[in-house]
């Protein structure tokens, strides 16, 4: 090896970043090439960036049409906006679910906790979307739901659920909470709990402990977890599809409609990259939140 | 031996059958499953007292302090501190503060804000508080690291925020759980001091739960050894010492050297002991309570045995050796000598002259105490 001047160590690190090249950065340069070029009705849809004019000059044609028409139709601000306030309400009713839940993980005996992080980590087993139709099957008119309800007697007629924003709330909360419960619980696992027993000690009630010592404490597994949930949820596109019905307009349906619909590469690239641009941001606290919570580890 | 270790107690209530206790535990069970943590505990503890409990690890020591503190509940039996019954009152409510044996500061909180933490929660005015806080934090020296946080202290800093923590809201009594067990020697001596002038300046009570024999000694006005979840004896220091009323206190308090014998006589003001261990006879100047021939045990202690080339008058009381081995600790010198028996006696000296003619290996020397030394224990 050393003779090709490859060490093993060198190995181990070019592996990764080869990987990150050939997955991440080639295909966003192409996406960022095609957002920046014009529709063709060809195969593939889109005029090429570089022509050559004449004999010997190479013309580079940027295009910014494609943004600057993002921005004139109401449609794809609109979905943008719809994406952040859907991906901001799921976070929250993570955070309202998944809080109770990692907190008894982390106060479980180990053995239990062994057993309910094993339920938490289960649903990956199966694929995303059968669970996604499991769904439907629950939330349909004559589904699992409406059938039990109207069997007690709860209900005389079939709720409609299916293809409502509660359907997507309820699959996009249920996708996502493991992202949430899993660094939550990572951080909560950590705690040293005689602290709650030092906060009574000196007066707190067990309620007044939580919210001035766990809560505080915890506070960065909840950054970490909701981003987890916001990020990847803001593009969301198969659980909105699928439970959201028509109505559900997020940009990850957008997007893939400008794609596969309309053929419209171009556009579907700007809103990708645009998408992008508006992630970095999350993405970027995200990693800080990490750091923190690796420092304030030791 | 009625001198007391270095607590502020000077008056000895615990003599007083009319004296009322600050603290009183009555007939205290705690079981988890089928072990019993703390089994049938009684204890008085009162004003201004010291009073550590010591015990290995597992003795349930630990686990009394924590009902004290009522963040455990007793399976049977009743507290009652300054004669209120504790029974169903939660920690929040119990004139009662702890310093815990982790400390527990609160990490995202600045050494001043830990401090502070009770008194806001009391919603003691802000004025008062910034005065109180401060005022304790120049008393435990701390005065120039308010706006730490605990990470950024050392261990002793730590150990004095927590101490600050818990004596800002003056409780009536200070419960301390293993409170110097995480300092390195020289640090503990010195704050066991500390803490003692602390206590006495504050007339705060004290319970402290500690397996160091030697911080007990220092510390306590009484102490109270338990084993196995039981009260083994309770007294002060120089009493556990001196007068330890089982083979099991003798031992676990300082080193002994215990010689089993049979009573072969038993008078009131005398008992004589013979022990094939020692092979000869012990003659003790305090009478004890045991059917004649019963099997005792005689705990000399190693500082109390003279050492000598020569041979000590009398035939009681005394045994040849050979020196197995010496160890040399600056201020004193620990010797092993092997008797004939088979028997290892352990002899401390004091290094009391620079140039002593000194017993060496392999020398045969003569051991021998007096009538007043040996503590003839029955268990």
């Amino acid at each position: 090896m050393r003779r090709f001047g490859v060490t093993g160590r060198g190995l181990v690190v070019v592996l990764p970043y080869m990987w990150l090249l050939l997955f991440f950065v080639v295909p966003f340069v192409i996406v960022l090439k095609i957002s920046f070029s014009d529709i063709d009705l060809a195969i593939p849809p889109y005029k090429p960036l570089l022509e050559w004019v004449g004999k010997n000059s190479l013309a580079i044609k940027v295009n910014f049409n494609n943004y600057a028409f993002l921005f004139t139709d109401r449609l794809y601000i609109n979905a943008f906006l719809n994406s952040i306030k859907v991906a901001f309400i799921s976070t929250v009713l993570c955070i309202l679910v998944g809080y109770p839940m990692a907190y008894g993980i982390a106060r479980a005996k180990p053995a239990t906790r062994n057993v309910l992080l094993l339920l938490v980590i289960l649903p990956f087993w199966t694929s995303l979307l059968l669970r996604v139709y499991a769904w439907i099957g629950l939330l349909k008119a004559n589904g699992v739901i409406n059938n039990l309800l109207l069997w007690l007697g709860v209900i005389h007629e079939p709720l409609n659920m299916l293809y409502t924003p509660f359907a997507m709330y309820v699959g996009i909360v249920y996708s996502y909470l493991p992202f949430f419960i899993l660094p939550l619980y990572a951080n909560l696992e950590k705690m040293d709990w005689q602290l709650l027993e030092a906060a009574e000690d000196l007066g707190c009630r067990p309620w007044q402990a939580f919210y001035k010592i766990t809560l505080p404490l915890s506070r960065n597994g909840v950054l970490a977890g909701s981003m987890l949930v916001f990020i990847p949820a803001v593009g969301e596109f198969v659980i909105p599809a699928l439970l959201g019905g028509p109505n559900a307009l997020m940009i990850g349906r957008v997007l893939w409609d400008e794609f596969f619909s309309n053929r419209a590469w171009p556009v579907a690239s700007a809103v990708a990259i645009l998408l992008l641009i508006l992630l970095v941001p999350f993405m970027m606290w995200y990693q800080s939140v990490q750091a923190r919570e690796t420092a304030g580890a030791r | 031996m009625t001198t007391t270790g270095g607590a502020a107690v000077k008056a000895e209530p615990w003599k007083d059958p009319a004296a009322k206790p600050y603290v009183q535990v009555d007939r205290i069970t705690k079981s988890f499953g089928d072990f019993k943590a703390v089994d049938d505990v009684s204890l008085k503890i009162y004003k201004g007292e010291i009073f550590c409990l010591l015990g290995a690890s597992g003795c349930g020591k630990t686990t009394l302090l924590r009902m004290l503190g009522g963040f455990e509940t007793p399976s049977a039996g009743k507290i009652f501190i300054d004669g209120e019954d504790m029974t169903g009152v939660p920690p929040y409510e119990r004139p009662v503060n702890m310093m815990f044996q982790s400390y527990a500061l609160f990490p995202h909180m600045n050494v001043e804000q830990n401090v502070a933490f009770g008194l806001k929660q009391d919603r003691v005015p802000k004025l008062e508080i910034q005065e109180r806080v401060a005022t304790m934090l120049d008393l435990v020296k701390l005065g120039d690291f308010a706006k730490r946080k605990p990470h950024q202290l050392s261990g002793g800093q730590r150990q004095r925020v927590a101490l600050a923590r818990s004596l800002v809201k003056r409780p009536k009594l200070l419960l301390l759980d293993e409170p110097l067990g995480a300092l390195d020697k020289k640090l503990r001596e010195h704050t066991q001091f500390e803490l003692i002038s602390l206590q006495d300046k504050l007339g705060v009570t004290f319970v402290v739960v500690t397996h160091d024999q030697e911080e007990a000694m220092t510390l306590a006005s009484r102490i109270g050894v338990m084993n196995h979840g039981e009260i083994v004896q309770a007294g002060t220091p120089s009493e556990i010492y001196e007068f330890p009323s089982s083979k099991f206190v003798a031992d676990f308090i300082g080193s002994v050297n215990m010689f089993e014998g049979k009573l072969i006589e038993d008078e009131p003001e005398h008992v004589r002991i013979g022990s094939a261990e020692l092979g000869g006879t012990i003659y003790v100047s305090h009478g004890i309570s045991a059917p004649p021939e019963a099997i005792v045990w005689a705990a000399v202690r190693p500082e109390k045995i003279f050492m000598s080339t020569a041979p000590p008058a009398g035939t009681e009381n005394m045994a040849r050796g050979a020196v197995q081995d010496i160890a040399y600790l600056g201020d004193l010198s620990i010797y092993l000598v092997k008797l004939p028996t088979g028997k290892v006696v352990r002899v401390t000296q004091p290094n009391t002259s620079r140039h002593a003619e000194a017993i060496t290996w392999d020398q045969q020397v003569y051991l021998s105490w007096d009538a007043t030394s040996p503590v003839v224990v029955t268990r």
